[in-house]
């Protein structure tokens, strides 16, 4: 690990030249003050202190909408009703200013989508050609939980280059192969003072005891499932949930999808498109039956995915990383951390 | 890296109406790359996905036996936009078949055994891949007794009956062929529901005697008090789930059952396991 000074000049030098080599993905200032990351170079260092993206970046690597495929029905054509790759090369491309807690999710995700026996060729290429250059939070939101939710405001995770604001220039810490290259290429090469390293640290103190909720998920895990499944509080907590998926949408450790066919003039192509257990149709069998017909059963499905099935499955943490979206955005003010107390008490 | 979503191209080689109401067609794919067939290679109680162009995938049991070699058979019962379409379709015509998916009925473990069957209406598919591979020369030896209650509304819309009742001419295997009711005079088998033939015709449970539960809800549900009272334990009975998928591989979310996924983990559960799992199916 090397850590370098980069000041404000070097900083706007630097993401001009990683939008020469990569396609680079920044925070953006949007119409109505939200940020979301765009493909551009004109970072702006006073917008840097924005507290998170509205949506996730995960759209970067896992697209809302992606071409698997693609097929002719012509019957004149030799190749009639086959289903053929779409030769996508995967770009490099470099996210700059993502916070750590989102970089973190993309492990969380891995573990689904690449697995010993299967492994998903668009995800896993698209994340291998991302390089993630994250920017530390000073000042996390009141729903932000990270600390307690595998992360933290200046976790490392997922990360490759980690920016440390200070003062109006940065700190980086080169964390990975991929991280050195794209500080080769930022021009990011000057060595940080030697008294740094304690700085970073007092840093981190700070921000990390600026977060202000916390969650518990010890007992949960030794719950027994179906004890949880049962629970009597599920109809109550998930009342007022309209099963709008605003919480699904914005997630960064989300990653549920549907499979459709989209066909025009004998052209068709196969795509997969971000899908939602708050939708009744995700579930729905071909016979009329649905076995989470309800909506509070597709709400509990939500939160025993995160908090309980996932700690299961794979024996670790849950699937979340406390970047607080869904708390701020949900419109009937339902919380996780609320849910996630309930069900560890 | 092997793409898991592409479908094997097969051409459609036969296609067979099974039921008397037109519901229930058999396909018999064959594979335009012969090295696919290869690449197929599957056990009995296995899925796949069958993929049409322009309207979508949906997953299906595999009805052929692994011991028939060639070609692959699913039976498709037409009920929404993939198989409507299927079903129009004709002898020649190219699908694309994903798989072998899922989990198979637990060969290992049946060695030596016991193997009672008892399937529902068109559940019977990959009953009828497991029947032909334990009757299989090579393999018949590996099973000690084997029992098969298959039950249809009425005679017209049982599946395979050229096979039923060759099974029910040999001396290898017991069948148990029932009907809910039928007017038909000359109609030689059984007359009663699936639960009510398992409890008069098959064998009292013991550790040597599994279980194969197969069928629709209703069938499933009053079918296990009555292996309950015939002394199966809930390790011995082995059931096949069906869940919406898509992935068919444990990816997109939508089949699972707690933390199993029906695609992936299952469709085989033993009932011991699903008794542990929340009733999502």
């Amino acid at each position: 690990m090397k850590l370098v000074s980069i000041n404000k000049e070097d900083f706007y030098a630097g993401a001009e030249k990683l939008y020469n080599s990569y396609k680079l993905y920044i925070p953006v200032k949007q119409e109505d003050n939200s940020y979301a990351f765009k493909n551009s170079d004109k970072i702006d260092i006073n917008n840097l202190t924005f507290l998170n993206t509205r949506l996730s970046p995960k759209s970067l690597v896992f697209p809302q909408t992606e071409k698997m495929f693609s097929y002719t029905t012509d019957t004149n054509s030799e190749d009639c009703n086959i289903i053929k790759p779409i030769n996508k090369e995967n770009l490099k491309q470099a996210i700059l200013g993502i916070r750590p807690c989102d970089s973190a999710s993309f492990g969380i995700v891995e573990k689904n989508f690449d697995t010993e026996e299967y492994k998903d060729p668009f995800w896993i290429n698209s994340y291998k050609a991302t390089t993630f250059i994250g920017l530390a939070c000073d000042n996390p939101d009141s729903t932000c939980f990270c600390t307690t939710a595998n992360s933290g405001p200046f976790d490392e995770k997922g990360l490759d280059i980690l920016l440390i604001t200070s003062g109006d220039s940065f700190i980086g810490k080169i964390l990975t192969k991929k991280g050195e290259e794209a500080a080769k290429i930022a021009g990011w090469t000057t060595e940080a003072p030697a008294d740094s390293v304690s700085a970073i640290e007092k840093q981190k103190k700070e921000a990390e005891s600026k977060i202000s909720s916390s969650i518990s998920t010890d007992k949960i895990k030794d719950k027994d499932t179906l004890e949880l499944y049962n629970a009597s509080f599920w109809e109550e907590e998930a009342f007022a949930c309209i099963n709008c998926g605003t919480c699904a949408y914005v997630c960064p450790t989300c990653w549920c999808f549907d499979i459709q066919d989209e066909i025009s003039d004998k052209k068709g192509i196969r795509m997969r498109n971000w899908d939602s257990c708050m939708f009744p149709l995700f579930t729905l069998h071909g016979s009329g039956h649905n076995p989470r017909d309800l909506k509070y059963q597709r709400a509990r499905q939500r939160f025993m995915h995160k908090l309980k099935y996932y700690q299961d499955k794979y024996q670790s943490g849950i699937q979340c990383v406390g970047c607080g979206r869904c708390i701020r955005l949900c419109p009937v003010n339902i919380d996780i951390r609320r849910i996630c107390d309930i069900m560890n008490s | 890296m092997q793409n898991p979503y592409l479908p094997y191209p097969v051409r459609i080689d036969e296609i067979v109406t099974e039921t008397e109401d037109k519901n229930l067609k058999t396909f018999k794919f064959v594979f335009i790359n012969p090295k696919d067939e290869k690449k197929f290679s599957y056990k009995a109680g296995q899925f796949a996905e069958l993929s049409v162009a322009g309207k979508g995938e949906i997953p299906i049991g595999i009805a052929s036996s692994p011991t028939e070699k060639g070609f692959v058979k699913f039976t498709v019962n037409k009920m929404g936009l993939v198989t409507t379409h299927l079903h129009a379709m004709k002898k020649g015509d190219i699908i694309g078949i994903r798989g072998p998916l899922g989990n198979y009925y637990p060969w290992e473990t049946l060695k030596g055994k016991n193997i009672v069957i008892v399937g529902g209406g068109f559940a019977f598919t990959t009953l009828r891949s497991s029947i032909i591979y334990m009757l299989e020369p090579s393999n018949r030896d590996k099973f000690k007794d084997i029992n098969v209650v298959y039950g249809a509304r009425v005679p017209g819309m049982l599946l395979y009956k050229d096979e039923l009742s060759a099974w029910e001419k040999r001396d290898d295997i017991n069948m148990h062929i029932t009907v809910d009711a039928t007017d038909d005079p000359n109609w030689k088998y059984n007359i009663g529901f699936v639960p009510t033939i398992v409890g008069e015709k098959l064998p009292e449970g013991n550790k040597d005697t599994y279980a194969v539960v197969c069928g629709p809800p209703a069938m499933i549900k009053f079918t296990q008090p009555v292996l309950d009272k015939l002394g199966y334990s809930h390790d011995n009975i082995i059931m096949s789930l069906e869940n919406k998928m898509k992935c068919g591989i444990g990816m997109c979310g939508r089949c699972n059952i707690g933390e199993k996924f029906v695609c992936k983990d299952g469709p085989v559960f033993t009932l011991s396991q699903l008794n542990k799992m929340p009733k999502e199916y």
